[in-house]
């Protein structure tokens, strides 16, 4: 191997790597907050980059589907609990974001012509689309098991992750689909050549990350939920409801793999199960740094990244199997690490 | 308790059971508008569980009348919307974060409703416990014991509560540093802040409070004005002298 082409290679891990600290900083927030191992969260990133590729091609996005049946969902269960305990205080902001947000969805998708309006367009209405899924994902299937053991909050996350799968066939078709890309052009830098997408996906993942220290450390609402990952019962006695914490941590979650649909799609095809390995590395990465720490988990994904892209030019067969076999040296240094911890509190 | 003194609390036949094992059966109490009202009696008596289940962290039957309305199914988040506090045992501090944004959080459920005035809130708190502002960046695992009891009363107050429910404020804390907590408990009432104080520390409880229950065996046994408390012969020798009851606790 010569140096351009270490290069290159290092240039595809840090645009990879990206789009894993993302997803990996997505599966810490959502651990830490809900206790949830957030499998479905590479299915909002398929789901997004499917939904971009049928508003380009003039389709009709299967997703709306999903939005108004999770909507109908919530609003049967909020119906159940309010007429159980006689309150209706939430009555309104309920049908307002369950019933009227998804017709609403349903009428633009039908009536716009998606495939001449613009590219930003498209991208606004696919997040539209998906980031709803997070908080309806959060009430209809963790909210009444939210205080049930990690074991059981998994087991439902693997099930949710297949049912999503299956629905993605079926809204999507089995193809798989590339976008178009948000910046067409080439620039050459020595032996590099940069392509404009990929100083996209690497300034938007940053900035993201930005954006996001800033909500959890300036805002009321960031503070709530980081409130609520340290602990849960003075979150609590604070009126910051585990139910408001776990939707809006799912409403970022979503968020953020929806954003990292968009950014990786034009650069990788994807499929209807796309998701499922995008997120597994995210979720490698997330697991170097315990599921708690943020820095250590983006640090494990541009690691992933790298370590994927080397792998692929020296052993292209074997570069999925490289890279999720780095869980095990992980797990086995964590464990060390973690009984050295416990030592050091007794 | 006056008759005539509106009740901000009312408790009546409130029972908890965990498991078979009941542990508060048919309590009742009732807190005035501005009253310290204060609960004694021995380690497992059902004194934390009376205030858990008032607030709604644990199940309950009973009847639970807070500022005139029926809480059938008390629910933590809606009571501390409506003006009800507690600060627990443990204290539930958010043992990472700033001791600020542990303060900012007390407030969290009044800015979603719209009140965005805690910047105010946290100037008269840091007024009432300046300890809080010379540590206001560390973190408040950092604290000391008294100054973390201090943060637990102080994000309490950044709710601007009605009804402030503190449980053992002065356990595990130096003698110093419970005078000074009874001090501001005691000024916390000018503020029209009404106190459900629960302690196992009934000589101070009884100075500051105007009404006192005495709870045992999860059920209230005794109740009176507390000066009237203070004097009475049985309180005396279980709770407040050197009586028997405590020469059998000693080892």
């Amino acid at each position: 191997m010569d140096s351009s082409i270490a290069l290159i290679l290092t240039q595809d891990g840090i645009v990879n790597g990206a789009v894993y600290v993302l997803l990996a900083l997505a599966l810490v927030l959502v651990f830490t907050v809900t206790r949830i191992i957030f499998i479905p969260q590479g299915e909002f990133v398929a789901f997004s980059a499917l939904t971009l590729a049928m508003l380009e091609n003039g389709r009709f996005p299967g997703t709306v589907w999903l939005v108004l049946a999770g909507g109908l969902a919530v609003c049967a269960m909020e119906a159940g609990a309010l007429v159980a305990r006689h309150d209706w205080r939430y009555r309104a902001r309920v049908l307002g974001w369950n019933l009227v947000y998804p017709f609403a969805l349903w009428a633009l998708a039908s009536l716009v012509d998606w495939r001449g309006a613009g590219q930003l367009a498209r991208i606004a209405f696919t997040l539209a689309l998906v980031v709803p899924l997070g908080p309806m994902m959060f009430r209809v299937f963790f909210q009444p098991i939210a205080s049930a053991p990690v074991l059981v909050l998994l087991i439902v996350a693997v099930a949710v992750h297949v049912a999503l799968v299956g629905l993605g066939l079926w809204m999507f078709g089995a193809e798989g689909y590339r976008t178009l890309p948000l910046w067409d052009e080439n620039f050459l830098v020595g032996p590099l050549r940069i392509p404009g997408q990929a100083i996209w996906v690497v300034g938007a993942s940053l900035a993201l990350i930005v954006l996001l220290a800033q909500f959890f450390s300036r805002t009321i609402y960031g503070k709530a939920l980081r409130a609520t990952a340290v602990n849960r019962n003075g979150a609590r006695l604070m009126g910051i409801s585990p139910n408001l914490a776990g939707r809006l941590t799912l409403m970022l979650a979503a968020a953020i793999g929806a954003i990292s649909g968009i950014l990786v799609s034009p650069i990788t095809t994807i499929y209807y199960d796309t998701g499922f390995l995008i997120g597994l590395k995210g979720f490698v990465a997330a697991i170097i740094g315990g599921l708690a720490a943020y820095p250590a988990a983006a640090a494990g994904a541009l690691l992933v990244g790298l370590l994927e892209s080397f792998s692929s030019f020296w052993a292209s067969a074997y570069k999925e199997v490289i890279v999720f076999t780095l869980i095990i040296p992980v797990l086995f240094w964590r464990s060390l690490r973690t009984h050295h911890v416990e030592e050091e509190e007794e | 308790m006056s008759a005539d003194t509106k009740p901000l609390l009312e408790v009546c036949g409130l029972c908890v059971s965990y498991g078979k094992v009941e542990a508060l059966h048919q309590a009742g109490i009732r807190v005035g508008a501005g009253q310290i009202v204060t609960v004694i009696g021995p380690n497992g008596a059902g004194k934390t569980t009376l205030l858990s289940a008032i607030m709604g962290l644990l199940p309950s039957r009973g009847e639970i009348v807070f500022d005139g309305e029926p809480q059938p199914h008390p629910d933590v988040e809606y009571l501390v919307t409506r003006g009800m506090a507690l600060v627990p045992e443990k204290r539930e501090l958010f043992g990472e974060m700033s001791v600020e944004d542990n303060l900012v959080l007390g407030a969290f459920q009044r800015y979603r409703r719209g009140e965005r005035d805690y910047r105010d809130t946290l100037r008269e708190v840091y007024a009432l416990f300046p300890r809080l502002e010379e540590r206001r960046t560390q973190a408040a695992g950092t604290l000391s014991g008294g100054e973390r009891q201090m943060l637990a009363v102080g994000r309490a107050l950044m709710g601007k509560p009605r009804l402030l429910m503190l449980d053992e404020p002065s356990l595990g804390l130096a003698p110093l540093i419970v005078r000074e907590i009874f001090r501001i408990i005691a000024s916390l009432r000018e503020r029209g802040v009404s106190i459900l104080l629960v302690e196992q520390n009934a000589r101070a409880a009884l100075q500051v409070a105007d009404y006192g229950y005495v709870l045992e065996m999860g059920e209230v046994t005794m109740q009176g004005p507390a000066h009237e408390l203070a004097t009475d012969a049985r309180v005396i020798e279980a709770y407040l002298g050197l009586g028997r009851h405590q020469e059998r606790l000693a080892p």
